[in-house]
């Protein structure tokens, strides 16, 4: 029988990259062509070929010559590589599903503007604290007649760090503020990233502060609950821990955000967000795909 | 035998965590020209968590970064303008602003195991051509050994020192000695310490600091700082003395900036007044305090000078009525200069 899955490739054999793998290879409706990488005796590549996972050392350039094997790409590299790999894909017409902050395609959040997708060559999936607040600053935003200030601090476990997200903190920064600018309305922005080395690691945690005009607080409370449904949709560890307070005119909300323990442990909600997330713009581009050819 | 010791005063950064990141750029402008006149070496200022930290999470600052660092920057001379930056709370264009400002050194802060965040800002700032300090906080969460590694990563950024903060006051002598001293034999840049008073340790932690080799230490203004409040300057500059350290500044010019700002900073974390300290640094009876201070503002005359004759005078506890005969003497001289003049 014909395989109806779309194939998939993966740059990038950081944590967020095998962790991604290991989701590709659960998914009934993608097939893993390869994971690429720039160093031969990266853990990721390891992983990936104890679990049968063809592998490359030569990154982008393996990629360029074995354009034909696969339709949709994860770059899980680096803001500044992801710039200079799209301009590849973007000539070889694949569809980048970008988990760097380097912002250059559309930005997504899943559970809210997953209907965007089929236009796009390029997905910017913003990072993981965008797309664990951002669903419930839209919900504030339906719930509101405007805001005036959104602030969204995240917390993740020192190990699930990894290397490209330390060397550019400021690009996670600037990323987030820009989807938060975008989904909120808000004229002031800020998000906060810390990062906490305990043992066992902390699960990711995302609190969001926000100053807005609105009539019924309960239609606020309703709408996050239901926001939080739809993002448990394709991300199942993600929980409210703090339900919608208001405090002097502020409102404050906070969600943790429990990992599937596919690479890391479950500490990193972190990594879970953003794959899922990525997983459900390849599936959505996969059914785009599947009903182009039917 | 002695290094001159670099004094870092934070009391306008760590201070702001005292009041809520409420001072304003009058105070801010006030305290600056009186540190400058004081000889401090390094005024650092800002919110208390650094540069683009306020925030709902850190609570709001009353003004903004750019308007504390002007304000601060108009009236140093001397003394060079410092910042505290966080990634993670505080982006580039944060320095870039700083910049422009005129900002002279900036101190690049991550959490003690966390180095690897750092190196962007570090090469930022000596890409401008200004000082930049690798700083690690929260010391007392690692060991020696690591923190020498988190400390290499930072030097080999560029950074021109590397300052390690004791955030929560945890520290004690013991784990200062073997930290600074693993530091100091194995940079091959400067090393400062920056000490919390929560155990009553803040001076001591410093001195041994010195001892271990650091060159450079912060303390704040009547201890003005986050918590139990920070190494208290004037004690700090009066220990150091005593153990024959060389500062830019020297007691008796710190116990004047301490006075000075009584007027317009509201320092309310837990500290030692100048009077306590200028009878520990003579060696009077401490009971000889009350008297001291009574007879200086009813005689109109100043009570150091007062304490200088007590102590030629090696008095002991009992003699408080010498302290009321060398008083009137004093006041007496005093009045010749005055009529004479």
């Amino acid at each position: 029988m014909h395989d109806q899955r779309t194939s998939v490739a993966i740059i990038g054999s950081g944590t967020i990259g095998t962790d991604l793998m290991c989701k590709v290879i659960e998914s009934e409706v993608l097939s893993l062509a390869f994971v690429v990488g720039r160093d031969a005796n990266s853990k990721g590549l390891a992983i990936a070929k104890e679990r049968h996972v063809e592998t490359s050392a030569e990154g982008i350039d393996f990629l360029k010559e074995n354009a034909d094997a696969f339709d949709i790409v994860f770059d899980a590299t680096s803001a500044y590589a992801h710039a200079q790999n799209n301009s590849f894909f973007s000539a070889a017409a694949k569809f980048a599903i970008d988990l760097t902050p380097a912002r250059i395609g559309a930005i997504c959040v899943p559970s809210i503007n997953l209907g965007d997708v089929g236009q796009q060559q390029n997905i910017n999936l913003i990072t993981c604290g965008g797309q664990a607040s951002l669903p419930l600053v839209h919900a504030l935003r339906n719930t509101t007649k405007r805001i005036d200030y959104i602030e969204v601090v995240s917390t993740i476990a020192a190990a699930s760090a990894g290397l490209a997200t330390r060397e550019n903190i400021n690009q996670y920064l600037l990323t987030t503020e820009h989807a938060l600018a975008r989904f909120s309305g808000a004229p002031e922005v800020k998000a906060i990233l810390n990062i906490n080395p305990a043992e066992p690691g902390v699960s990711m945690q995302t609190t969001i502060y926000a100053y807005a005009s609105f009539d019924d607080f309960g239609a606020i409370e309703l709408e996050i609950e239901r926001a939080a449904d739809a993002v448990r949709e394709y991300v199942p560890g993600f929980e409210i821990v703090l339900k919608p307070v208001l405090d002097a005119g502020r409102i404050t909300v906070s969600v943790t955000v429990r990992g599937s323990g596919h690479y890391l442990p479950q500490y990193a909600g972190n990594l879970d967000i953003i794959n899922c997330a990525a997983i459900a713009v390849a599936k959505s581009r996969h059914e785009h795909i599947a009903s182009k050819k039917s | 035998m002695t290094n001159t010791i670099v004094l870092s005063d934070a009391s306008l950064r760590d201070g702001n965590h005292a009041v809520r990141h409420q001072l304003t750029a009058q105070q801010i402008a006030s305290y600056a020209r009186a540190a400058d006149e004081a000889g401090i070496d390094i005024v650092e200022v800002g919110h208390g968590n650094g540069l683009g930290a306020s925030s709902c999470l850190l609570g709001k600052a009353t003004s903004t970064d750019t308007e504390m660092l002007a304000a601060a920057r108009a009236n140093l001379r001397r003394s060079k303008l410092s910042v505290h930056f966080i990634p993670g709370f505080a982006k580039t264009t944060d320095i870039e602003r700083a910049l422009e400002v005129g900002v002279d050194v900036f101190r690049i802060a991550s959490h003690c195991t966390e180095a690897n965040i750092t190196r962007q800002y570090i090469e930022h700032a000596k890409q401008a051509g200004k000082t930049a300090y690798g700083v690690l906080m929260m010391s007392h969460m690692a060991d020696a050994a690591e923190l020498l590694r988190q400390a290499k990563l930072m030097q080999s950024y560029g950074a021109d020192a590397i300052v390690l903060m004791d955030s929560a006051g945890f520290s004690t002598p013991g784990d200062v000695a073997e930290k600074v001293g693993r530091l100091v034999e194995h940079l091959s840049v400067a090393v400062g310490y920056h000490a919390h008073n929560n155990l009553g340790l803040a001076v001591a932690n410093s001195i041994v600091a010195v001892q271990c080799g650091a060159t450079m230490l912060d303390a704040c203004v009547r201890g003005f700082g986050a918590g139990a409040g920070n190494t208290q300057l004037e004690a700090l500059v009066a220990v150091l003395e005593r153990y024959g350290y060389a500062t830019r500044t020297d007691f008796a010019r710190t116990a004047v900036l301490a006075k000075v700002t009584e007027s317009f900073l509201p320092v309310r974390t837990p500290h030692i007044p100048i009077a306590n300290i200028t009878t520990g640094v003579y060696g009077l009876f401490s009971g000889f305090v009350p008297h001291i201070e009574r007879l200086a503002t009813e005689l109109k005359i100043d009570a150091f000078e007062l304490c200088a004759r007590l102590a030629a005078r090696k008095l002991v506890a009992g003699q408080e009525d010498t302290i009321v005969e060398e008083a009137h003497r004093l006041a007496a001289e005093m009045n010749v200069t005055r009529v004479a003049a």
